[in-house]
């Protein structure tokens, strides 16, 4: 932040010359001041945080069976037995259902939060393999070099021009039923390549430097090197990958959810976008139906673009802009 | 630009395409169940279960007739010989017409589509990303960053559907899906060209809204790095007009990187066009896909997917072809 208050960082003394009052003030001042040097990485923290809290919260509160076709929410006692409460379908928001019932009497607040928990789930499965298998190849390539890195490099090169949706469509297409894990895995094996090239360049700049040669010197093994020097160098980058590779994942899986041809059995929101697509929410103007699980990705994916953006202002202090 | 340049960058091209083949070629194959059984099977349960004796026949001359008793090796090669033929096999969604028909009368629509958009959304991407990025604008014009963020945030598909509602549903001044009006007769005039415009404006503004912060974004991350460079400030000191420094030096050197982002967000808008297309009921390439995938059609998947990646792999190639010629730097590093 080219722009940004200095004096706020030079505390004045207090006029009691109170130690503790001193310290306290010193320490807001400088949790404020991180804060504000990096208001896109807090604000997009803040985001996310909200979503999970909304998807941790809401699956608590409210039973799951609400997210199931046919439940029940009250028994009626009657003369002859217990009569099941059916739930109307089409329910505008109200104080039972806070964001309605869907086309199959679905309680839609119920299937945002339990579906916000599988997809994020599913993202966070995703996220790791692929930074995981990505990190490894970037690693081998940078660090050993040789034909491994040739052959690292060309299949990487070549498998990101596949269009990544195209690929995990005809895989589906293949495969019986997916599990949301499975979904997690499948994306996380096929989005690799972007950390792998990242990884790799910066393990390439890295190597060369004094400290590393340095290390060399002092008998260090290249597993020594590799985590006492090379990985804490690269963590900015590994975490941006990282909240990258969840976004990524998270977009893939809803749209390979949106054709139908994700996991059908557990509640997610691209299950749900299947869903509103199918049954025509739009032509019904059920704007409680597909607003929701809109609202919701669109928060959580701004969330994670700012931790991004943010991740990368630390590592490329160049970046840092007003704005 | 040199012979070695060009040989190592057809290189690559080819070795996408084979790669690309290899993995369409195992994908199928990496089932465990005999594809041609189970079709076998699930016909007999459609039939109501009939037994029917030479089952086994049937399914040994099935194999035969495609060649799936053949050694895999064998099978490898004479998978890759019905590639340079261009021949995928027929469609069984649209049986007997050859993939290879079903997939060209698609691509028109996917490239007037897809293609204008996406060289639209590039242009006025970097055009604002530029000017976000370009120090002496006005302070007003950062709100514009959050605001390309949030657009950028959702998916093609889910704007595409909340246009849908907004113009269809709550103001019907579009049409909702199709590329053109299947009452109308097709024609070279002014009616069906208004017609077929009519039809792309949701499913391309969903794609342009979609695609336009991205640009921005990166049109801007790249002009901050380029304005905090040596040569501008010289430029500066030399006293160049402003206007000069903007076009000239900085928006120059920025836009670079976005060429190589243009080859590479080929392929993601492809994708993305899969689900706009299925959105909008756009008889594209993205819908021939679905229609393959929800028919089990898959000689259909595979020669489509082979399509794609070859259309895809050939923009990149063009792209790495076009790229020395506007980056001295790499001409003079390979010449």
């Amino acid at each position: 932040m080219a722009n940004m208050d200095t004096t706020a960082l030079e505390p004045q003394l207090p006029s009691s010359y109170d130690v503790t009052v001193f310290e306290e003030e010193t320490r807001w001042v400088k949790v404020s001041g991180a804060i504000r040097r990096n208001v896109l990485l807090f604000a997009g923290s803040l985001l996310i945080l909200a979503i999970v809290l909304f998807a941790v919260a809401g699956s608590l509160i409210i039973d799951e069976k609400r997210t199931e076709v046919g439940f029940a929410h009250a028994e009626r006692e009657t003369a002859d037995g217990s009569i099941k409460d059916q739930v109307a379908p089409r329910l505008k928001p109200s104080s039972e259902f806070w964001f309605g019932t869907d086309q199959f009497a679905r309680d839609i607040f119920a299937y945002v939060a339990y579906g916000t928990l599988g997809t994020l789930w599913m993202g966070l499965i995703a996220g790791i393999i692929g930074i995981g298998i990505g990190t490894l190849l970037g690693f081998i390539g940078g660090y050993f070099g040789g034909w491994l890195d040739a052959v690292i490099v060309v299949l990487s090169d070549a498998l990101i021009t596949i269009p990544g949706l195209m690929l995990l469509i005809t895989i589906s297409a293949y495969l019986d039923q997916l599990t949301v894990e499975q979904l997690g895995i499948l994306i996380g094996v096929i989005s690799w390549m972007g950390t792998t090239r990242v990884v790799r360049a910066q393990v390439l700049t890295l190597k060369n430097r004094a400290y590393v040669e340095v290390s060399k010197f002092n008998g260090q093994g290249d597993m020594e090197i590799v985590v006492s020097e090379l990985i804490p160098n690269l963590a900015p980058f590994i975490a941006a990958a990282f909240v990258g590779a969840v976004a990524g994942a998270i977009l893939l899986s809803i749209g390979l959810s949106a054709l139908g041809l994700g996991p059908q059995n557990e509640p997610s929101l691209g299950l749900m976008a299947f869903w509103f697509i199918r049954f025509g929410a739009v032509p019904q103007g059920m704007w409680w139906w597909f607003g929701p699980p809109i609202v919701v990705i669109a928060i959580f994916i701004v969330g994670l673009f700012m931790i991004t953006a943010g991740l990368d202002q630390i590592a490329n202090p160049r970046l840092r802009t007003s704005v | 630009m040199t012979v070695d340049y060009v040989l190592r960058r057809l290189g690559m091209f080819v070795l996408i395409i084979f790669v690309a083949g290899t993995l369409n070629f195992a994908i199928p194959r990496l089932r465990p169940t005999n594809p041609v059984e189970e079709r076998m099977n699930q016909l007999l349960q459609q039939a109501g279960g009939v037994h029917i004796a030479n089952v086994k026949e049937m399914i040994a001359s099935y194999e035969e007739r495609f060649g799936l008793n053949n050694p895999l090796w064998r099978q490898y090669l004479n998978y890759w010989i019905a590639l340079a033929k261009l021949d995928f096999g027929q469609s069984i969604a649209y049986f007997p017409a050859d993939v290879t028909r079903e997939v060209m009368r698609s691509m028109p629509w996917t490239l007037g589509l897809v293609g204008v958009t996406t060289v639209m959304a590039a242009v006025i991407g970097s055009f604002f990303g530029a000017w976000l990025g370009w120090t002496r604008t006005p302070i007003a014009v950062s709100f514009v960053v959050p605001l390309l963020l949030i657009v950028t945030a959702v998916p093609f598909y889910l704007l595409g559907l909340l246009m849908l509602w907004v113009f269809t549903v709550f103001w019907p001044i579009l049409p909702g899906g199709g590329a053109h009006d299947p009452l109308l007769a097709p024609a070279f005039d002014l009616t069906t060209f208004i017609d077929i415009i009519q039809h792309a404006i949701l499913p391309g503004a969903a794609i342009i809204l979609s695609s336009v912060g991205f640009w921005g974004l990166g049109m801007r991350g790249m002009m901050v790095t380029t304005m905090g460079d040596d040569f501008i400030k010289l430029a500066e000191f030399k006293g160049l007009k402003e206007r000069r420094i903007f076009l000239r030096y900085a928006v120059r050197n920025a836009l670079l990187p976005q060429v190589t982002g243009l080859a590479i967000n080929i392929g993601f808008v492809v994708s993305g066009s899969v689900l706009v297309e299925v959105l909008f009921a756009y008889p594209g390439i993205g819908n021939l896909l679905y229609t393959a995938i929800t028919s089990n059609d898959y000689f259909l998947i595979q020669g489509v997917l082979m399509y794609v990646i070859f259309a895809v792999g050939l923009m990149l190639f063009i792209v790495d072809l076009i790229y020395p010629l506007i980056d001295p730097r790499i001409r003079y590093r390979s010449a």
